[in-house]
């Protein structure tokens, strides 16, 4: 089955970093794409811009709205997300985990969706 | 449709051929069609619909050799018909990922018993805490929503409505159907352990089955809890919480007087224990002890244990009682074992020393609103001669009272408090 792992963050706690910890921080990362990749389980996954890049779109009435900003006004916002195929919830959540973001904030798991029966 | 109703549509012999079935294979169909496609609600239509079939034929043609064989192929071609319904023309690629099935001759031990990863499915971490209780009792057992509903004091509709989202999120998000690799295993149980002593306690509020409209759930949470040892010998916290249950079940009789009135420990009747069920709980305890692997229900049998065997010799065994409620306290934090820990002290050094050792509603604000410890905190005062503040904890013990029988009974113990 094919997971994303969507990852939650406090976007200032990485400006309070210093250089050095940001390199660590990247290494962390970088270490775990390397894991997934060995494993036969990395789909994909990225790192996003910061939420504050966002803009939200939505057409009601035939009338566009753009708005700027992200979606949700909460402290943890989504800072990257990874894709992974894995056989079932357990491998999905051992991979959650290890991911370091599980460490400085939230992973979210959830499977892609698959059609009923 | 729920399958009591299917049941209850049935001649009388067949019925208990097939009540029988329900019983003892009920689960097992379940687990083993649920466990390729992780489709339990699936399962249960399917099987629901075999049983269904079952009563229809079984009276003109006789109970079949193999009951439990021929109610699975029955259920295997019922879920492909379901499957076709469902699936877009020419998407037989669901099929195929239905498992093989054994042929109706064949013998049911064949059946390979999946009750157990259907029981570590149902007390998934990923499974909200309180619906991995019902889900059980409903997967594994074939209770329906609304006898699930009564024992949880929850409205039926509620109820259904948890279960089918719970059996969603087994499907949807992949949760897997398999027994935890040992390293897990400790917090794994301890799920599906705490799950099954959920329905046994809540079973326990209506002591003698009086309350009609209320289900008993505490056979079905001893079936549970039974079942867990026989697919996973050996486990000491299994076992420690199968000799627990077994404890409680013996004195139950005894619990109400023939009136219906509330019967405290030490005044209880023991003819009416159950001796035989009170060994059997004695060596599960041993055996699971050998594995030196203490832990809450171990330690909680033990302490029944150790209050029964004081009731039958009369001898005081209070320190025994307070040593094993210091290990449970340091494992648990719980404030429910602080104060059934300072009752033992009590009786061990004292109403004083019970006292001091109460938990405080400061630390805990629920204590505040828990009838067990003001009644407890009543009879510690009481004897130790604070008159007044003991009969102020007694009358709030009792509007704190839900079980009218406890009510009753703390209502005729003012007579013991003297008035200052």
């Amino acid at each position: 089955m094919q997971y994303l792992l969507m990852l939650y963050a406090d976007e200032s706690g990485w400006t309070r970093m210093s250089k050095a910890e940001q390199e660590r921080g990247v290494a962390a990362y970088a270490a775990y794409t390397e894991a997934l990749s060995a494993a036969g389980a990395l789909k994909g996954g990225n790192r996003l811009a910061p939420s504050g890049s966002a803009t939200r779109v939505t057409v009601a009435d035939g009338k566009t709205q753009v708005l700027d900003g992200p979606y949700a006004d909460t402290k943890e916002q989504l800072a990257g997300y990874y894709l992974i195929d894995v056989p079932d919830l357990d491998a999905a959540l051992s991979w959650a985990k290890r991911n370091p973001g599980a460490s400085h904030g939230i992973v979210e798991v959830r499977a892609l969706w698959t059609d009923p029966r | 449709m729920p399958l009591n109703a299917a049941v209850r549509e049935g001649e009388a012999e067949t019925k208990v051929v097939a009540e029988m079935v329900v019983r003892r294979s009920y689960g097992k169909l379940v687990a083993f069609l649920a466990a390729r496609t992780g489709d339990v609600a699936g399962a249960e239509d399917a099987l629901s619909e075999a049983f269904a079939a079952a009563l229809e034929t079984w009276p003109q043609q006789g109970c079949p050799a193999n009951p439990e064989a021929w109610l699975l192929t029955v259920a295997r071609r019922k879920s492909i018909d379901n499957i076709r319904r469902n699936a877009r023309i020419d998407d037989h690629a669901e099929l195929e990922t239905l498992p093989s099935f054994p042929h109706a001759a064949e013998d049911s031990a064949q059946i390979p018993d999946r009750r157990l990863a259907l029981m570590f499915a149902c007390a998934h971490p990923a499974i909200e805490a309180s619906i991995r209780s019902p889900l059980m009792l409903q997967a594994i057992l074939g209770l329906d929503a609304k006898a699930i509903a009564s024992a949880f004091l929850v409205s039926p509709e509620a109820m259904g409505k948890r279960l089918v989202r719970a059996k969603q999120k087994i499907r949807q998000a992949g949760i897997p159907f398999r027994v935890p690799e040992r390293a897990e295993m400790p917090e794994r149980l301890a799920a599906v352990l705490e799950a099954i002593y959920a329905a046994f306690t809540e079973g326990w509020s209506d002591p003698l089955g009086n309350d009609a409209a209320r289900s008993d759930l505490t056979g079905e949470a001893l079936f549970l809890a039974e079942l867990v040892n026989e697919l996973l010998p050996g486990e000491p916290e299994a076992l420690g919480l199968l000799a627990l249950m077994l404890h409680s079940q013996a004195r139950r009789p005894a619990r109400r007087s023939a009136e219906g009135e509330y019967v405290p420990l030490a005044q209880q009747n023991q003819d009416l224990w159950d001796l035989a069920m009170i060994r059997r709980a004695e060596s599960l305890l041993v055996g699971a002890s050998k594995a030196a692997s203490v832990g809450r229900y171990q330690l909680e049998a033990a302490i029944q244990s150790a209050h029964v065997e004081r009731c039958r010799t009369g001898k005081a065994n209070w320190d025994a009682v307070v040593h094993l409620y210091d290990a449970l306290l340091a494992l648990t934090y719980s404030p429910v074992v602080a104060i059934n820990r300072a009752l033992a002290l009590g009786e061990l050094r004292g109403p004083a020393a019970g006292i001091a050792a109460m938990p405080l509603p400061a630390n805990d604000a629920r204590l505040a609103e828990y009838q067990p410890y003001w009644a407890a905190r009543a009879e510690l005062l009481r004897r130790s001669g604070h008159a007044q503040e003991a009969r102020q904890a007694l009358e709030i013990a009792i509007g704190l009272a839900a079980d009218p029988a406890v009510r009753r009974y703390l209502e005729q113990r003012r007579a013991e408090f003297p008035v200052e």
